[in-house]
């Protein structure tokens, strides 16, 4: 079966609290021609807490949803979440580890037909893509505005396993935010730890991590983060008001997807990018960012651009 | 920083953390770049190098009665920074299996989380936040921390409020049952 498409795992959050992530990934992977056929049936790949648990567990649920690509003749996979992708990632390696590997095999109740791979958005717009034609998608540059590009810690290490980009020094979402016309700070702390999901059990990780990171984006003169990482997104979006509490600061910084910023360069309408789903409000930076445009956010459509 | 009596050495404990990590703990020459850059080591008991050095002496109880190894994040930084190349992060998630497996109790605001996060994936096939976030108030027997934030999230109608079922789900059901049936025949 000849097929293009990429095997797309949406991951858990990017039904609930990343939704807009999930919703401009789409967007702007039409806009770019990246074909996306979602795996079908998809299950959770266990995250976190199953490889704190057991590492057959979580190879064998991860494993699953490479059963589901296959029987859509599908190899390669892609998703927007670092944490799903390499959980992904580990799955297709401990499945070949002689230790690991048979008792996955015997937890999933079968063994893969054919070889996979697994890559994250991200890695797919810059290595398919390239910069060449992302910029040539741009519309409506984002001139003048001042971002940090933060990756986390799952992104690009170890290098290893992940294969892409810098594991110390990663610069595939600078350099994509900068084709996109917007202006890169140098951000010291680009793939330190915001805390994960530590925050649930303990705030006080997150508080702290976070805190940090957007103390060292607020003295740069950020006006936005720009992530590719659910976690880190709700960490610093949705827990600002918290870390702000504890440590008693007045941070508004938006913290954006890197779809969506892309989104918006291409002319994207805004109801594909999902805006408003974000907990500190987008709009002052926004409408800066367009005081000075002729063109307005929203005036080219996804099929437009796609065009 | 507390001084610590190592106990009589357990060999079988080195051999058996080097075994399922992968990893030869034996190079670590307690440089402490692992520990220099660990982003939860404030919350930790024992910093992480340390942890390294007591695997290499064989202290079985400390290490898997430590803090350390339930709030490590998995961040990997210890993993790319270690000068000996070895992968300290599988180590410390190893550790923590073990610990799991012997009972202990570790930190239970963290097992709690851990458990009510499964629980919701293996009834739906799909971990559900509302769910997993209710799990853990029972479990842990508090009110879950983060109250001040549902206000804020829920006008963004991102959370929920039933679990997305996948059709499949006994084939996810199924994955945990032989995965607690391996457990039960002493894997
Ligand atoms: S970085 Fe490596 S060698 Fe240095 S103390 Fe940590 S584990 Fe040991
Ligand atoms: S993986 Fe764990 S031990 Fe290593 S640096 Fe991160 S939190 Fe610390």
């Amino acid at each position: 079966m000849a097929n293009n498409s990429l095997a797309y795992y949406p991951g858990c959050s990017g039904q609930g609290t990343s939704k807009e992530y999930d919703m401009s990934t789409r967007a702007v992977c039409h806009a770019l021609d990246v074909k996306l056929q979602d795996i079908e049936d998809w299950s959770c790949c266990g995250s976190t807490p199953a490889h704190t648990v057991d590492h057959g567990l979580s190879t064998a649920l991860s494993a699953r949803n490479f059963v589901q690509a296959e029987e859509q003749g599908l190899a390669d996979v892609t998703t927007p979440c670092p944490s799903c992708l390499k959980n992904l990632k580990v799955a297709l390696h401990r499945l070949k580890d002689k230790n690991v590997g048979p008792e996955a095999e015997r937890i999933l109740g079968r063994s893969l037909t054919q070889e996979h791979s697994v890559r994250s958005i991200l890695q797919v717009i810059y290595e398919d893509i390239g910069l060449k034609k992302i910029a040539a998608k741009v519309v409506q540059p984002l001139t003048g505005l001042k971002v940090v590009p933060y990756y986390g810690c799952l992104m690009t290490r170890p290098h290893d396993l992940m294969e892409f980009d810098d594991e110390e020094n990663p610069v595939s979402m600078d350099k994509i935010m900068e084709a996109a016309g917007a202006t890169i700070l140098p951000f010291p702390l680009k793939v330190e730890c915001c805390g994960a999901s530590m925050g649930i059990p303990r705030n006080d990780a997150v508080t702290r991590l976070t805190g940090r990171l957007l103390g060292v984006a607020a003295s740069l003169g950020a006006e936005a983060i720009v992530v590719a990482c659910p976690l880190c997104q709700m960490n610093l979006d949705l827990r600002q008001s918290q870390v702000n509490r504890y440590n008693k600061t007045n941070y508004k910084i938006p913290v954006f997807y890197f779809t969506q910023l892309l989104g918006l360069a291409f002319g994207i309408q805004d109801t594909h990018l999902g805006f408003d789903k974000l907990v500190v409000d987008p709009k002052p930076v926004l409408s800066k960012l367009m005081a000075n445009k002729s063109v307005l956010p929203g005036t080219f459509d996804n099929a437009e651009v796609a065009a | 920083m507390d001084i610590v009596n190592l106990g009589k050495p357990d060999r079988e404990f080195t051999r058996r953390v080097e075994k399922e990590s992968g990893q030869t703990v034996s190079k670590c020459y307690q440089c402490g770049n692992c520990t220099a850059g660990c982003p939860m080591g404030f919350a930790y008991d024992f910093q992480v190098n340390r942890i390294m050095r007591m695997v290499q002496a064989g202290q079985k109880d400390l290490v898997l009665s430590s803090k350390a190894v339930w709030y490590c994040a998995t961040c990997e930084s210890c993993t790319v920074r270690c000068p000996n190349n070895i992968d300290v992060a599988t180590v410390m998630d190893v550790c923590r299996h073990m610990a799991r497996r012997e009972k202990k109790i570790g930190v239970w605001g963290v097992r709690a989380f851990t458990a009510s996060f499964l629980e919701t994936v293996k009834r739906f096939g799909r971990s559900w936040e509302m769910g997993a976030m209710g799990g853990f108030m029972a479990f842990a027997l508090k009110p879950f921390t983060d109250l001040d934030l549902v206000p804020k999230v829920l006008p963004k109608n991102k959370l929920p409020l039933v679990p997305h079922t996948i059709k499949a789900r006994k084939e996810v059901a199924d994955i945990f049952k032989r995965y607690n049936e391996g457990k039960r025949n002493g894997k």
